[in-house]
């Protein structure tokens, strides 16, 4: 059973993609820079490019850590549902295959400013 | 003359059984499947309601009587509390932000705890169970009216205190408590009360009224002290109600058993979440520190809760499921969430701030194996940027956990410099997860929680990102509730009226 109910009992998923009016939901995080309390809430269209997804709000808010200016994002390795990938900078979230709410993540090996100590 | 007759006193017994036993009756007009149609569908297999035992034997003309004596003696000490200018007494500013955090997050579920209780009340069959679910739904009305009446006082002088059922529903580091009590009262009656009768009252009141009562006294708030000891005596009347509860399911039928452990895997996962703010609070936002968060797992969880599931083992029931995770998170809990709280205070109706360096002399010494190791770097490299003037905030926002609805601020049980990550897929959707505890609870009851109502998503889907219509929404005044403690206008009032009430300048 799928909820314990009285009777047949349907849940309707209340974060669909088509309420976010036109857009969507990803999120980020970069492995072992846990400066960032959590993995990041993106909003962007499905349309945009991965370039600008990645040169946009993702180099924005890492800049706060140590190694946020020191990334070299042509290096940097990439999982997409923790299973490693690879993106094409050129081509729309949609065309990456990139779905609402799907969670990337990317490492920098090498970059360990406030790792533990 | 009339010869006055001395009425005869009724032993507790004979009461008890006049009147409570004899308030129930057999229904001729309608089957007892249609008086009471929510009590079977859980599972849960019931022979003979009256072997529900009632140790406290209380009758509601008694508890009436009690409790008015209680509400005198409370309003009498609050308003006193007022007249003295009481909040004046408290260590320092600082404190008010665990008071926020209580009246936010806490209050509220006392009053879903009255809620819940009153429609239990309704629900089963015995009436012993009845009365005491009666009682319990009026204790938790007036666990909250006493609270907010309490509290109202630092509203007076304080922000962030004003608008706590707006900021209960929307705000996004509230909803961890709001959807515990909301899954609680859209189960059934008999999960309800392991949810909340066992689970809240009996697993986890003391990790959860102790700090923060405690937490009162040694910081010289006598407002919430008062409260405190108000409801002390209604809570050892719930927890026995919770007890007996799993050990009447227990003892009904063996197949109650897996319906029952099932349960209490769950409520403690969903319970130990609800702790993360506790925890921060303990390690974080008391001037003058009662113990630490894991010396209170230390005395409450482990010895305690230890003790309670030694004791259950002869029903054939384990520790909950989570507890070796909850074991390795204890550790890391309360900095996980602080630096939540911290770079995301834009968004907050409280205030946070970066732990001084006694603070953190005494995390690391609290905390000897992961501190320094994995939490003063990041804080020292926060008060930097402070330095700096480039006050750290995290406009990234957060993950948030499907079940339990917290950011993700949770690492690996077993790699804390690595967070966790979990995700499913159901009829096309992907969900997240904090934990494999939060993941369990979905998969057993996804058509329930697809439908969660999730604090970030939220602010997109229903303003498009725009963090000022979210804010009038949540009601948080922006500059005035939110933000670095430091600075802040509580701050310099505190300072200032203390001053003038502490010295002549
Ligand atoms: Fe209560
Ligand atoms: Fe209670
Ligand atoms: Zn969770």
């Amino acid at each position: 059973m799928t909820v314990a109910a009285i009777k047949e009992y349907v849940g309707v998923a209340r974060d669909r993609v088509e309420t976010f009016n036109g857009k969507q939901l990803v999120y980020a995080s970069w492995d072992h820079h846990l400066l960032f309390a959590a993995p990041f809430l993106l909003y962007a269209a499905p349309q945009m490019s991965f370039r600008e997804l990645v040169g946009g709000p993702l180099a924005a808010l890492v800049q706060p850590d140590p190694d946020g200016a020191a990334i070299d994002w042509t290096q940097v390795e990439w999982l997409k549902s923790n299973q490693p990938w690879t993106p094409d900078f050129d081509r729309s979230l949609a065309d990456n295959g990139i779905g609402h709410k799907d969670q990337i993540r990317f490492r920098t090996p090498g970059l360990t400013s406030l790792a533990a100590a | 003359m009339d010869m006055k007759v001395a009425k005869k006193k009724l032993g507790l017994k004979e009461k008890y059984r006049l009147m409570t036993r004899d308030l129930g009756w057999e229904p001729s007009y309608r089957t007892k499947d249609e008086v009471f149609p929510y009590v079977k569908y859980e599972g849960i297999k019931v022979h003979d309601w009256d072997k529900w035992e009632d140790p406290f034997r209380l009758t509601m003309d008694a508890y009436w009587k009690y409790q008015a004596e209680k509400e005198r003696k409370f309003y009498a000490i609050i308003d006193a509390h007022a007249q003295n200018n009481g909040h004046l007494n408290i260590t320092d500013g600082r404190y008010l932000s665990a008071l926020k955090v209580f009246l936010q997050a806490i209050s509220p579920g006392e009053y879903a705890a009255h809620k819940g209780f009153s429609r239990v009340g309704r629900e089963f069959p015995g009436v012993g169970t009845q009365v005491a679910c009666q009682m319990q739904a009026i204790d938790e009305i007036r666990h909250a009216q006493t609270q907010i009446h309490a509290l109202s006082n630092y509203n007076k002088y304080y922000n962030g205190f004003h608008a706590f059922a707006d900021a209960r529903d929307r705000m996004w580091y509230n909803t961890v408590a709001r959807s515990f009590f909301d899954d609680a009262m859209s189960a059934g009656p008999f999960e309800f009360m392991i949810a909340i009768g066992f689970s809240f009252e009996y697993v986890l009141t003391n990790l959860l009224f102790v700090p923060f009562m405690s937490g009162a006294a040694y910081n010289g708030d006598m407002a919430t002290v008062t409260f405190g000891f108000s409801a002390q005596s209604d809570e050892a009347r719930h927890m026995t109600l919770g007890l007996e509860c799993i050990k009447f399911m227990l003892e009904q039928d063996p197949d109650n058993l897996p319906i029952v452990q099932g349960w209490l895997d769950k409520w403690f996962w969903r319970g130990f979440r609800v702790l993360g703010l506790v925890s921060t609070m303990m390690d974080y936002m008391l001037p003058k520190r009662v113990m630490s968060w894991r010396e209170a797992w230390e005395i409450y969880g482990v010895e305690n809760g230890g003790a309670l599931f030694k004791d259950l083992a002869r029903y054939g029931i384990r520790p909950p499921k989570g507890w070796d995770d909850a074991e390795k998170s204890i550790d890391h809990m309360s900095h996980q969430f602080m630096l939540g709280l911290y770079q995301w205070s834009f968004g907050t109706s409280l205030h946070s701030w970066i732990p001084s360096d006694e603070d953190m002399d005494w995390l690391s010494a609290k905390y000897p194996t992961t501190f320094d190791k994995y939490y003063r770097p990041r804080w020292d490299h926060i008060r930097k940027l402070a330095a700096e003037g480039k006050q750290f905030k995290n406009f990234g926002l957060a993950k948030l956990c499907q079940t339990c609805q917290l950011p993700v601020v949770f690492t690996e049980p077993d790699d804390p410099t690595m967070s966790c990550h979990r995700e499913t897929s159901y009829k096309g959707e992907k969900y997240h997860f904090c934990s494999d505890g939060c993941q369990h609870v979905f998969e057993n009851e996804p058509e329930k929680y697809v439908q969660a109502w999730l604090p970030m998503p939220a602010l997109f889907r229903e303003f498009e990102g725009d963090v000022g219509a979210w804010m009038d929404w949540v009601s948080l005044r922006d500059g005035q509730d939110n933000g670095d403690y430091v600075g802040s206008i509580d701050q310099r009032n505190f300072e200032q009226w203390r001053g003038l009430a502490t010295s002549n300048t």
